[in-house]
């Protein structure tokens, strides 16, 4: 096999996601009433561009939170909670003066850090499963949530938001931008350090990865911690497109269910080992389009969940496409 | 060596004189060698390791020295595994010291070990599937930059070893779980040379691989033992032994029993030392004369699997006991699998009692059309479910038998259990007892049990007697050939030569998936075995030319 | 000297070969009952208990349906939607005239019975992991009743027969909720104890290939064991949509988290192949009165979860651990 193969076949999973979403997006601009109206100018397309890229990093920076946990063979079905706790924090903290606002940040960012590191000590430590764990924790923090706003409110400091959810350039989204940053500031760092290296294998084979003497508690503990970094981020942004705070338990759950979903279209093995946050991105984008797309061909909105539902059902189901090509039946309960 | 001790009397020695030919090529050199009186390298005096009451290792001895490959001998049991787990750093002995160049040395974990030069190849499950060769080969030490795994450093550091092992045709980008297992064992091998160790430790490391593999590993192992480095070499393949190892020691209940220069004592010698107590008849006697003519209860034609069963054709008869030989992994596992219906697109026809069946699942093979049963070859993971009681697991394979209506006959349930425990003998403090509590002999049984509750025609076996005691393993002889008599066809895959010759009427030995040779009845000799094992025609002079590759 | 093996434990005689994680669960419900007793008399009269009793068996049924999953260890997470459209359905059926009424119940059920296979089929034929089949089937299920419902709560009522069955008495005294409860639970013991249907759920939770090789259905088994629990968790909508005269949007999102942590708190393995009905039946009556004790003491609902999510935890914590790992 030659060279480029081996790196096709590495970022396999992230490709297809990428190339879904390319497809998808490609249908959705076309169709989209903005364009069809405007042509395709450089105003309309950043316009579209920007409202779609806003969706789309709130589902992309929680789905790489669960990717991280993923990845280790584990779940965390508190992402979405946390998301909505951060929210919640962020409407209170992140208002004021320069400094003020930069310390609400880093209080946010903290609080979500905080709350995946007690999700990881819970399941690394006190040897929980993690759906049961984190379905336990994911209830303390929307009580918090709710303890913080029982009725939606609160505010943030808008030039912060604007800037942040606003254009570069005047072309170029923001909170892309900032998506990107965090890939490079987070990610990149994480899978490529001992730790991560630690996650990848506790997850594939843990017996060997503890043979092999890996770190493999604090590979799941960094795991987990920086999934709940990353759900904040995500809780932060939601706070600057909305300008407001709210303790929802519909959109908590949905988050969460939608997480699961782009990693599963991002090529992340829900056995863990195997596939990258990168993959999870694009497999946000590609299923927050795919969800716009009734939009934009003018279906009644009411669909949407059920459209949703299905492209989930068929996508974890493609999932098992594999299981025709094992020929030895044993191998069905490894 | 008298015939009246040892069912098969001639033969380990005609063996042990033609590796003793092989051998005395290099021999010498290697026993000079280590007349030069110089400290050892590695040496452990005095260890003793417990488990419970339970004394794996008792005041072992053991010494290692430089550019030299020490073998380890002996039967299940006899405390090598916990041995090279002390060496390793994986357990800490309960007592006793370690040098190593003359210092004392304790090693608190794996890493220790490492860092003190001793590297491990475990028999498996220390390669992570889902990560690059490459990643895999630096996983307990990458190299790092700025904090961060060096991709690039960690790429040549891979091929560096990979080339070193022998195994350059291995791309460090492949995944591991895309590896054959041959391959895999090669990765396990460069991963240890990584480590640039002063001791390597290979425990059964050959098991996995193909002929050809393993020819490419001795001649890997050789030019690092000229390089210096010391090899500890664990294996019960005495032929392995006879032509890598340059010295030898026989462990037995945890205590080193005899060291010697390899080649100056007889296979039949490190036999008895092994083992402890002369050979006597362990078999039930054989019938006569292996009943002929009769309608084969099993029957199947070119059968064909992936690349791993080509056109097999096989029939056992009522009453006869056919066994399955050659080397561990040549296509009798997925014989056994295929026969049982676990196998999806196989080829080739099955038979039963002469009338072609379809077996798709395990589900069939154990209707009463058919009436066959498997004993498999893990009883942990697919012959028990070990927290649950011995009365669960016993009537389990049964249930539609005692039952009506989907509810279980608690009555009948109990009777047929009662039965059975009284004919294997089965030793459990009670029927409600989990039957993960009982010990690996008993649970055998209680896995045999569970299928002879059926009373099956047709009894497949996958080396059912491995890691038991030699009790049960005698009466579990005795069980095969009184169900034989009643009757069944048993077809009996062993590791264990002198189980095929001591038990079987017929021995079909496979190779690399087919059927290369089928010994009856005089004709099962070790030294047949061995020869159509390795795949080869006359004996001898064809093992000499396959070793020497 | 003879070496003989020890009894492991030595416990007063009745209580040798009782769960200790079903001792404990029962302890727990006579230490909430005391602290209740303590903020308020109420707490230990009757007519409190049996009103528990009967709010705990809508619950009961719901997580008959998930112990039996969690027994193969998988998970059902669909539970909150197959609830809304057992209540949904089966009010949506009333509306057809005598012989909609009639079929309200079996309808609603019927159709978590569908949706339950879809899980089972998807677990056990195309060996998707059971938490995210049964996500999906969950959102399916959603969006199905929401385009159904235009988004709005249904208006259908439920039927004066499904009605009589969540909140009348046929015995006197005791609700017919319990009634069914304990009819759902005996036929649930026997099941699982007597039958070789349960054997094969234990068999199966306990290590799949081994049960496979012994010749068991094992794909039969799991999807039916999926089937069950749509069944059940549909039929705990109906009784629901009884119990307040109408199905709701939300109806079935409290019971997601109850049922489960129910389950293992009565000492049932998440991991699979242990645990008894009696279990479950402690881990609903003392989820059930947790919540009671929370909402009579006024802990608004962020204090409710909070309180809700730590006890789970600490319990689990205290008993529900996988085992050390080397």
């Amino acid at each position: 096999m030659k060279e480029w193969r081996y790196g096709l076949a590495e970022q396999r999973g992230t490709l297809l996601a990428l190339g879904i979403f390319a497809i998808m997006f490609a249908i959705y601009l076309v169709n989209h009433p903005a364009i069809e109206s405007q042509g395709f100018t450089t105003a309309a397309i950043a316009n579209v561009v920007n409202t779609a890229a806003n969706k789309g990093v709130l589902l992309a920076f929680v789905a790489m939170a669960q990717t991280l946990v993923v990845i280790t063979a584990g779940i965390d079905l508190s992402v979405g909670m946390i998301f909505v706790l951060t929210n919640c924090l962020a409407s209170w903290l992140v208002v004021g003066s320069a400094l003020e606002t930069a310390i609400g940040v880093f209080a946010v960012l903290a609080t979500g850090l905080a709350c995946g590191a007690v999700n990881g000590a819970i399941v690394i430590y006190g040897r929980l499963q993690p759906i049961v764990a984190t379905i336990a924790t994911g209830a303390v923090y929307f009580g918090l949530a709710l303890l913080l706003r029982p009725f939606p409110g609160g505010s943030v400091n808008e030039d912060l938001a604007d800037a942040l959810t606003g254009r570069l350039f005047g072309v170029v989204p923001s909170s892309l931008i900032a998506l990107a940053v965090v890939v490079l500031v987070i990610w990149v760092p994480f899978s490529r350090s001992m730790a991560g290296r630690a996650a990848y294998a506790s997850g594939s084979l843990e017996v060997a990865a503890y043979m092999s003497g890996l770190p493999i508690r604090r590979g799941k503990f960094v795991a987990y911690a920086l999934a709940g970094l990353l759900a904040a981020i995500g809780g932060l942004f939601l706070t600057f497109f909305t300008y407001t705070g709210e303790a929802a338990l519909a959109s908590g759950n949905t988050y969460t269910l939608f997480s699961i979903a782009a990693v599963v279209l991002g090529g992340v093995s829900l056995f863990g080992g195997r596939g990258s946050a990168i993959g999870a991105i694009f497999g946000a984008l590609a299923f927050r389009t795919i969800g716009d797309l009734l939009f934009v061909f003018d279906l009644d909105p009411l669909w949407q969940p059920l459209f949703q539902g299905v492209v989930l059902l068929i996508a974890v189901s493609l999932g098992s496409l594999a299981l025709f090509r094992v020929r030895n039946k044993l191998e069905w309960f490894q | 060596m008298t015939a009246g001790r040892c069912g098969f009397p001639q033969r380990p020695c005609q063996l042990t004189m033609a590796r003793m030919d092989i051998r005395a090529a290099e021999g010498v050199r290697n026993v000079l060698k280590q007349e030069d009186g110089s400290v050892p390298l590695f040496r452990m005096e005095g260890v003793s390791k417990r488990y419970g009451g339970v004394r794996a290792l008792e005041k072992a001895e053991l010494t290692v020295h430089r550019g030299r490959i020490h073998a380890i001998l002996g039967e299940n049991g006899a405390g090598k595994s916990t041995l090279i787990k002390v060496v390793a750093g994986v357990v800490a002995p309960d007592e006793g010291r370690m040098t190593i160049d003359g210092q004392e040395v304790t090693f608190a974990s794996p890493a220790a070990a490492n860092a003190a030069g001793i590297a491990c190849i475990f028999q498996e499950l220390s390669l992570v599937p889902d990560l690059s060769v490459a990643d895999n080969v630096v996983i307990s030490n990458p190299p790092t930059r700025f904090g961060m795994i060096d991709i690039k450093a960690q790429r040549r550091i891979a091929e560096e070893a990979l080339a070193r092992a022998g195994a350059e045709d291995i791309h460090p980008r492949a995944l591991v779980k895309d590896l054959p297992l041959s391959r895999r064992q090669m990765v396990e091998i460069a991963k240890a040379l990584a480590r640039n160790p002063r001791i390597l430790i290979l425990d059964e490391a050959t098991s996995a691989l193909t002929a050809s593999d393993v020819a490419r590993i001795f001649a890997v192992l050789k030019r690092l033992r000229s390089e210096g480095m010391a090899l500890l070499y664990i294996s019960h393949r005495m032929h392995e032994i006879a032509q890598l190892a340059d010295e030898c020691t026989v462990f037995r209940n945890g205590r080193n029993v005899a060291s010697y220069q390899a080649g100056t004592k007889s296979d039949n010698d490190v036999v008895e030392l092994m083992i402890g107590r002369e050979y006597s008849h362990v078999f039930p006697p054989k019938p006569a004369m292996s009943p002929t003519g009769r309608e084969p209860v099993l029957e199947c034609r070119n059968l064909g699997w992936t690349n791993r069963l080509r056109d097999v054709s096989l029939c056992v008869g009522p009453g006869e006991v056919v066994g399955l030989g050659g080397l561990d992994g040549q296509g009798q596992r997925e014989l056994l699998l295929a026969l049982f219906g676990v196998l999806r697109g196989l080829t080739g026809t099955i038979l039963v009692d002469g009338k072609a069946q379809t077996i798709e699942s395990p589900a069939a093979a154990k209707e009463e059309r058919i009436g066959m049963a498997l004993i498999p070859e893990d009883r942990k993971t697919e012959g028990l479910m070990l927290p649950m009681s011995v009365r669960e697991n016993l009537s389990f394979a049964a249930l539609d038998r005692i039952s009506r209506g989907g509810v279980v006959d608690r009555a009948a349930e109990q009777a047929r259990i009662d039965e059975m425990i009284r004919l294997l003998a089965i030793k459990t403090a009670g029927l409600d007892v989990p039957v993960g509590a009982l010990s690996g002999g008993n649970q055998q049984k209680v896995v045999i049990a569970k299928w002879l509750m059926r009373s099956p025609r047709i009894i497949l076996l996958n080396d059912p007697t491995r890691g038991i005691d030699v009790g049960t393993k005698q009466e579990l002889y005795q069980l095969l050939r009184k169900l034989a008599d009643q009757g069944a066809a048993v077809l009996f895959y062993s590791t264990d030569y002198d189980e095929l010759i001591g038990c079987c009427d017929r021995v079909l030995v496979l190779y690399d998936g087919s059927i290369k040779r089928e010994l009856t009845g005089a004709e099962i000799t070790e030294r047949a075995l061995v020869a159509a094992a390795l795949d080869i025609k006359g004996g001898e002079a064809g093992i000499q030319s396959v070793a020497l590759n | 000297m003879s070496d003989q093996i020890a009894p492991a434990r030595r416990l007063p005689p009745f209580l040798r070969g009782v769960d200790p994680a079903v001792a404990t669960a029962f302890a727990c419900i006579l230490l909430l009952l005391f602290l209740g007793s303590l903020y308020s008399t109420s707490f230990l009269s009757p007519e409190y208990l049996l009103q528990q009793l009967k709010v705990a068996s809508f619950l009961g049924v719901i997580a008959t349906g998930m112990m039996i999953v969690i027994l193969l260890g998988q998970i059902d997470l669909s539970v909150p939607w197959v609830v809304a459209v057992g209540g949904m359905m089966s009010s949506a059926a009333a509306a057809y005239g005598t012989a909609g009424i009639i079929l309200a119940m079996p309808f609603g059920i019927a159709c978590g019975v569908a949706i339950g296979l879809v899980n089972g089929v998807g677990v056990a034929y195309l060996r998707i992991p059971s938490m995210i089949v049964t996500l999906a089937t969950n959102a399916v299920a959603q969006g199905l009743m929401v385009v159904y419902t235009g988004g709005f709560s249904p208006q259908d009522s439920a039927s004066a027969a499904v009605r009589y069955i969540a909140t009348g008495f046929l015995l006197p005294g005791i609700p017919n909720a319990v009634v069914i409860w304990a009819m759902i639970g005996a036929v649930t013991i026997f099941l699982l104890t007597r039958t070789t249907f349960g054997r094969s759920i234990y068999a199966i939770g306990n290590r799949e290939s081994a049960a496979y090789l012994s010749g068991v259905n094992t794909r039969r088994v799991v999807m039916t064991a999926f089937a069950i629990s749509g069944g059940l968790s549909a039929f705990g909508g109906v009784l629901l949509a009884g119990y307040a005269s109408k199905a709701a949007q939300a109806m079935g999102d409290a019971y997601l988290l109850p049922s489960i942590a129910a389950v293992v708190l009565g000492g049932t393995s998440i991991l699979g192949g242990r645990g008894t009905y009696l279990g479950t039946i402690a881990g609903v009556i003392l989820i059930t009165l947790l919540q009671s004790i929370l909402s009579v003491m006024q802990i608004p609902e962020a204090g409710r979860q909070i309180i809700y999510g730590v006890v789970i935890v600490v319990m689990l914590l205290l008993y529900g651990r996988s085992p050390a790992s080397r």
